[in-house]
């Protein structure tokens, strides 16, 4: 399998008027080209943030402390002006959580297309733009009438699929889609899952999915990285991962799962909270509230290692 | 509510507002002390002079008689005669005086607009030092009084440099219009005028003797275009359809303008209808320093001469064109942005 995106190392911090928040702790992650990789985790485990690391656009107060990404070899934290804008929405497509406030208000739906297409292709012109904005809104089944529309003048789940049909304008390789359907009720969120499932067959992507819902990366996932507190604590095959869970912290997210069907789309049911990432716990950042923890656990921070079975954890019961 | 309705709504709303604003000029006008008839003569005038023209004047009849009398010629559309002087009707000196007061306002609205949007995107885009330094200026040209910077600029580029005219509206007689198709075509706006005419040295002419009140006023109003500017745009520019827009990948210079400004640019556009009432006043300033025969000294010179009917003229006047502005700047607001559908 052929490697598309690769995270050495990577440590982010937000460094603000109270202390330094680690975000993103040592973290190294390789994704395969073709599949989709699932980040789950707690609000405030840092998800957001790789996110927005991989797309080169930390802003102050966050600062990128090491590591480098790699996406086909080329290292994007070391990319700077029109070497970055290009690869932006040309290779790498980013969808967000909100897609009320992810278009641009004062801005019609095809002007969100013709921009983008015309910035990244010279030898495009409007019409040419418009034509693959058609088709695309046809492909996400919006009819194409619409493109004169605002995006307030859509509803929730179409205005998510205007973007999604936005992010994929340009055929890029790698698509990160950051909660794209935390904002939506549950009927509109299977189908823009389905949606999205389908056109990842269609143009042959690749897709990270970050979401804090077991139940979405079940659904969608081929391989499952957990976060937790910054840093990855288990990685492995959607699969396995569901039926037999090893780090105690996947465990108790998948005991939660049954939770999501109370509407409590949050996952509550690990006792404790997250830890406070400006005073993160010595050793196993997930000590205080592991159930299993043990002496070496409060000393020694355990790495993510490769055990025999090949699974991925970051555990010393291991 | 349709745009129809909504003007018209407007337009009525406007009516007790001006009807307010005008009885209270005309009430404390009488109030205060000296009066046209007094300010015409010596101290010591023939007292059976003074009865006469006090009578001519109506002054001598009760204050509400003389208050329905005014708002009864007003609906007629009557602006009255001239209190002082040679009793001339008010209404045709506040036509001819409108012009210059409305191309200052045009020109300093513009310097304000073009320094305080420029300079405020500049520091957002540059951040830094840049920044720190226009955040500065937006402080200062705000806190400046309008005759100070007129009179630096009258310092130095009229008397020192001798390069631009420091008073007047234009050496020489000004330019006339055009006349097209038997229509003649007279703004009263010099450098329209003479560019209607195609007279290129007359343009200069009245260019040149604009520039400096312009900028006296214009620096003055950009302070708050600078402040609102800056602020409006660091807030877009977190925004997550900015970020959205880098993640796309679009131009730096799409997501400032087309993404952050254009955003931001809204409760500028509110500020520059507000600032419009405030230009009024910065105008009576500045035709003062710089001598330009607009509305603003002819209305700080009537009430000097308590001339009540031309004083009263030119605030109906004023307070007409201020609303009148306000609602095309509502109806701009729409326009620009979507959601408003009014
Ligand atoms: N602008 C910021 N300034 C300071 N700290 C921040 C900022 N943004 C994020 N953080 C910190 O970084 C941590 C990780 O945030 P991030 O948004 O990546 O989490 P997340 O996993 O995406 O959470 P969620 O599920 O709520 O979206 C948070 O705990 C927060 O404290
Ligand atoms: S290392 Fe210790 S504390 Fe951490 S998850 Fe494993 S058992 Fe629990
Ligand atoms: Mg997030």
């Amino acid at each position: 399998m052929e490697t598309i995106l690769s995270i050495r190392n990577l440590s982010v911090s937000y460094y603000t008027d109270e202390g330094e928040a680690r975000a993103i702790r040592n973290l190294s992650l390789d994704v395969e080209k073709g599949e989709t990789l699932g980040i789950v985790g707690e609000s405030g485990s840092g998800k957001s943030t790789l996110a927005l690391a991989i797309m080169g656009l930390l802003q102050p107060p966050a600062r990128v402390k090491t590591g480098s990404i790699y996406y086909k070899g080329r290292n994007i934290l070391s990319m700077q002006g029109e070497e970055i804008r290009k690869l932006r929405g040309k290779e790498i497509a980013m969808i967000f959580q909100d897609p009320m406030t992810s278009l641009n208000p004062v801005k019609k739906i095809r002007d969100h297309f013709i921009e983008y297409i015309t910035e990244h292709m010279e030898n495009i012109d409007e019409h040419k733009a418009l034509e693959i904005a058609r088709k695309m809104m046809k492909s996400v089944g919006i009819s194409e009438e619409r493109l004169d529309d605002y995006p307030h003048q859509f509803s929730g789940g179409m205005r998510q699929r205007v973007m999604i049909a936005l992010a994929l304008a340009l055929n890029p390789n790698l698509i990160l889609a950051d909660e794209p359907t935390t904002a939506l009720d549950v009927l509109v969120e299977a189908q823009i899952l389905e949606l999205v499932k389908r056109l990842k067959n269609e143009f042959s992507l690749t897709l990270i999915l970050i979401t804090h819902n077991m139940g979405v990366v079940a659904e969608m996932a081929d391989r499952v990285a957990v976060m937790y507190c910054g840093r990855i604590v288990e990685l492995s095959k959607t699969e396995e991962l569901y039926k037999n869970p090893k780090h105690p912290y996947t465990k108790g997210l998948i005991e939660s799962i049954p939770l999501l069907y109370n509407r409590s789309r949050k996952l509550v049911s690990i006792p404790g909270h997250p830890p406070d990432l400006r005073n993160i716990p010595s050793g196993c950042s997930f000590h205080p509230r592991c159930p299993y923890a043990f002496d070496k656990c409060m000393n020694v921070e355990p790495e993510l290692e490769k055990k025999e079975d090949g699974r991925y954890v970051a555990c010393h019961l291991y | 509510m349709g745009l129809r309705e909504y003007i018209l709504t407007r337009v009525i709303l406007t009516i007790p507002m001006v009807f307010i604003l005008l009885s209270i000029v005309f009430f404390v006008m009488r109030i205060l002390p000296g009066n046209p008839v007094l300010l015409r003569f010596e101290k010591n005038a023939d007292p059976q002079l003074i009865a006469s023209y006090t009578h001519k004047l109506g002054l001598d009849k009760p204050l509400y008689i003389q208050y329905i009398d005014y708002i009864n010629d007003l609906f007629h559309g009557n602006l009255g005669l001239s209190m002082s002087g040679d009793f001339s009707p008010v209404a045709p000196e506040i036509m001819s005086r409108f012009p210059a007061t409305l191309e200052l306002a045009i020109y300093s609205t513009l310097v304000a607009i073009l320094l305080g949007i420029g300079l405020g995107v500049l520091g957002v885009a540059k951040r830094g030092k840049v920044d720190s330094a226009i955040k500065l200026y937006g402080i200062i040209s705000y806190a400046t009084p309008v005759f100070f910077v007129g009179m630096v600029l009258q310092i130095v580029f009229g008397v020192f440099l001798h390069v631009l005219p420091v008073y007047g509206r234009y050496d020489g007689t000004p330019p006339s219009g055009i006349t097209v198709a038997g229509i003649h075509i007279q703004t009263g706006l010099y450098t329209l005028d003479s560019l209607l005419s195609g007279n290129f040295q007359a343009f200069l002419n009245s260019a040149s003797h604009i520039v400096l009140p312009s900028i006296a006023l214009g620096v003055v109003i950009s302070g708050v275009f600078v402040r609102i500017t800056r602020a409006n745009m660091l807030e877009t520019i977190r925004a997550d359809f900015v970020i959205a827009a880098r993640a796309r990948g679009l131009k730096e210079r799409t997501v400032l303008l087309g993404y952050a400004l254009k955003n931001a640019i809204l409760p500028v556009v509110t500020v520059i209808g507000l600032q419009f009432a405030i230009l009024v006043s910065g105008a009576v300033l500045t035709e003062t320093e710089f001598s330009i025969q607009g509305l603003g000294l002819y209305l700080v010179d009537r009430v000097y001469f308590r001339d009540y009917t031309a004083v009263q003229g030119t605030v109906v006047f004023l307070a007409i064109i201020i609303t009148t502005v306000s609602l095309l700047i509502d109806i701009m607001y729409a326009y620009l942005d979507p959601r408003v559908r009014l």
